[in-house]
C-alpha cells in the first residue's frame, strides 16, 4: 500500500528525508562530514556550489527544501556567500518543518560546525522517525521522466513503454512530467498537436524554438558520443525516440523548473534557460535535470537507459528502466526494469508499462530502487536563469 | 508498429527508409529486407539503422514516420545509416 508523510502544504511526501544543504562550495566538506554518519539513514546531501546570487538556485533550493520526500533541513553556510541564507531558512520554517543553520564563520570552524550539525542531524533524524504516515494514493503523486545515456534501443522499449505507464498513471489522476526541451527538437509539431489549448501549442513551439537557437549557439545539440557509438545519429533522432516517453495523452500545461504542476495530467518541463545564452550548456549532465524534475514536485523519477546509466539522486528515488538487453546483462544490478525484453518477444509494451506502474506503486510505499539501495544519492546544481511562464501555459 | 519481413530487423513506420537492427548483425550476414535478400557490407550492433532501399545524397532519412536528416552519400539498400552517410537537419552531431 502507498504511504507517506502529510505537509503543511497539503502534498504527500513518500520519503522523509532529512536534507543538509551547503549553500556554497565552500561548505560543501563541513555538509558531506556531517552527513557520513547517517548514510544509511536518510540523510541527503544537497546543495548550491556559487558565491555569488541567483533567482533560478535559490528557488531551486526553496523548493527542494520544501518538497514533500523532505521532512527536515540542516543549511550550511560559510558566511561571506552571496546566497540568501536567512531567507530560505524562514520560508522553510514557514512550512511547519525543522530547519537549522550554522554558519562556520560563526560556529568556530570545521569541526565544530561538523560536531553541532551531526547533533542536529541526530534530533532531528529521531523526530522524523516517529512521525506517523497516511495513505497516498495515484493522484497525489507526481512523477518526473527522463532518458539518459540512450542508444537505440531506447526509443524502441524502455521510453514507450514509460509512455504507457504515464498514460495509466494520468488517467489516475497523477501528474507527469517529460522535459528537456533541447531533446525534442524536431518533435515541437506533434506535441503542439497534442497540447490541451492553441495558446498552450504555440508556448509549446516557441519553447522548442528557443532550445534550438541556443543549442546553435553553443554549436552543439544535447548529443553525446555515448548516442552515436549506439547507432543514434542525429538530434532529431534521439528526439523522436526520447518524445515516446511522453506517451499519447493530452499535454495540459508548460512549465519550467521550480513550477509544481497544479493538478493532475501531463506536463512538459521547459528547462532551457530564457534570454541570452549565459551559464553554459542548460543541463550539463542527467543529474541536473533530474534535480529540476524534483524541484517541481516529482515524487519518483522514471530513469530511461541504453547505454547503462548507473545514477540514482538525492531527496526522491529514482526507478532505471533498461531499455538495451545486452546492457541488461552487463550493469543488472544497477537496473529496476528489463524492458529490452520487448526486443526478443518476451514482453510487449503493455506488459512493461504494466510493471513499471506496478513498480511505482511499490516504490511509494516504501521498496527501495536498486539505485537506493546502493547508496546513489546523485545531485548537481547550476547557474541559470529563466523568466516566469506566461499565462496561457497551465490548465484553468 | 509493422514487422519487417526478417525478424531480426524493425520496421518502425511504413514511411521509413531505414529499418533497425533488432540483433548484433556482423558484416557478411545475409538479411532480408522487403523480400530482397542482401548481404551486410558493414556489421550494424543492435538499435543502428540499416537502409531499406537505395537513398541519394540529400534525400531525407525517415525513422519512427520523421525526417531525422539526411543523406550526405548515396546510401545501397542493406548499407548501415549513420555519421558517415548522413547528417542532422537542425544541429551538428559531434562525437
Amino acid at each position: 500500500m502507498m504511504q507517506g508523510w502529510l505537509r503543511s502544504d497539503g502534498r504527500k511526501g513518500i520519503r522523509n528525508v532529512v536534507a543538509v544543504a551547503y549553500l556554497v562550495e565552500c561548505a560543501h566538506h563541513v555538509a558531506r562530514e556531517i552527513v557520513i554518519p547517517f548514510r544509511e539513514r536518510d540523510v541527503h546531501l544537497v546543495g548550491f556550489p556559487g558565491c555569488y546570487k541567483n533567482e533560478y538556485a535559490y528557488e531551486m533550493m526553496y523548493r527542494l527544501g520544501t518538497h514533500p520526500n523532505v521532512g527536515a533541513v540542516l543549511l550550511v553556510s560559510l558566511g561571506c556567500e552571496g546566497f540568501d541564507r536567512r531567507g530560505l531558512r524562514e520560508a522553510i520554517a514557514a512550512t511547519g518543518r525543522s530547519v537549522k543553520m550554522l554558519v562556520i564563520q560563526a560556529e568556530g570552524g570545521t569541526r565544530s560546525t561538523i560536531l553541532e550539525g551531526r547533533a542536529w542531524v541526530q534530533q532531528a533524524r529521531e523526530a522524523l522517525d516517529r512521525q506517523t504516515t497516511v495513505p497516498v494514493a495515484v493522484n497525489d503523486l507526481i512523477v518526473g521522466t527522463i532518458c539518459g545515456g540512450s542508444d537505440g534501443t531506447s526509443g524502441l522499449t524502455a521510453n514507450p513503454a514509460i509512455g504507457r505507464a504515464c498514460d495509466r498513471l494520468t488517467a489516475e489522476g497523477a501528474a507527469c512530467i517529460f522535459e528537456e526541451t533541447g531533446e525534442l527538437i524536431g518533435c515541437e509539431g506533434h506535441m503542439a498537436s497534442r497540447a490541451a489549448t492553441p495558446a498552450l501549442a504555440e508556448a509549446i513551439v516557441a519553447c522548442v524554438d528557443k532550445a534550438a537557437r541556443y543549442y546553435t549557439v553553443l554549436g552543439q545539440g544535447s548529443f553525446a558520443p555515448g548516442n552515436a557509438e549506439g547507432g543514434l545519429t542525429t538530434q532529431e533522432e534521439k528526439s523522436l525516440g526520447a518524445y515516446a516517453k511522453s506517451g499519447a495523452s493530452e499535454i495540459v500545461g508548460l512549465i519550467k523548473p521550480g513550477d509544481i504542476p497544479p493538478s493532475g495530467g501531463l506536463y512538459l518541463l521547459d528547462v532551457v534557460p530564457d534570454g541570452e545564452v549565459r551559464f553554459g550548456f542548460p543541463n550539463i549532465s542527467d543529474n541536473a535535470e533530474i534535480v529540476e524534475l524534483i524541484a517541481c514536485g516529482s515524487h519518483v523519477v522514471l530513469f530511461s537507459t541504453g547505454r547503462g546509466s548507473v545514477v540514482g539522486s538525492a531527496i526522491s528515488p529514482v526507478i532505471k528502466i533498461c531499455a538495451n538487453p545486452d546492457t541488461y546483462r552487463r550493469l543488472s544490478e544497477d537496473m529496476d526494469v528489463n524492458a529490452g525484453r520487448i526486443l526478443s518477444g518476451e514482453a510487449t509494451l503493455d506488459e512493461v508499462g504494466a510493471e513499471i506502474l506496478g513498480l511505482v506503486h511499490a516504490v511509494a510505499g516504501g521498496q527501495h530502487t536498486k539505485s537506493e539501495e546502493l547508496g546513489h544519492q546523485e545531485f548537481i546544481l547550476t547557474y541559470k536563469h529563466f523568466e516566469p511562464m506566461g499565462p496561457g501555459c497551465l490548465p484553468v | 508498429m509493422t514487422a519487417a519481413v526478417d525478424r531480426r530487423l524493425l520496421l518502425l513506420s511504413e514511411q521509413d527508409n531505414v529499418v533497425v537492427a533488432l540483433v548484433n548483425l556482423k558484416q557478411g550476414d545475409v538479411v532480408c529486407i522487403d523480400g530482397h535478400e542482401v548481404s551486410m557490407r558493414a556489421g550494424a550492433p543492435l538499435g543502428f539503422k540499416i537502409a531499406r532501399n537505395g537513398l541519394a545524397a540529400g534525400d531525407k532519412v525517415f525513422k519512427y514516420g520523421a525526417a531525422i536528416g539526411s543523406a550526405t552519400a548515396a546510401i545501397a539498400r542493406g548499407d548501415v545509416v549513420h555519421l558517415h552517410n548522413m547528417k542532422s537537419d537542425y544541429l551538428p552531431t559531434h562525437s
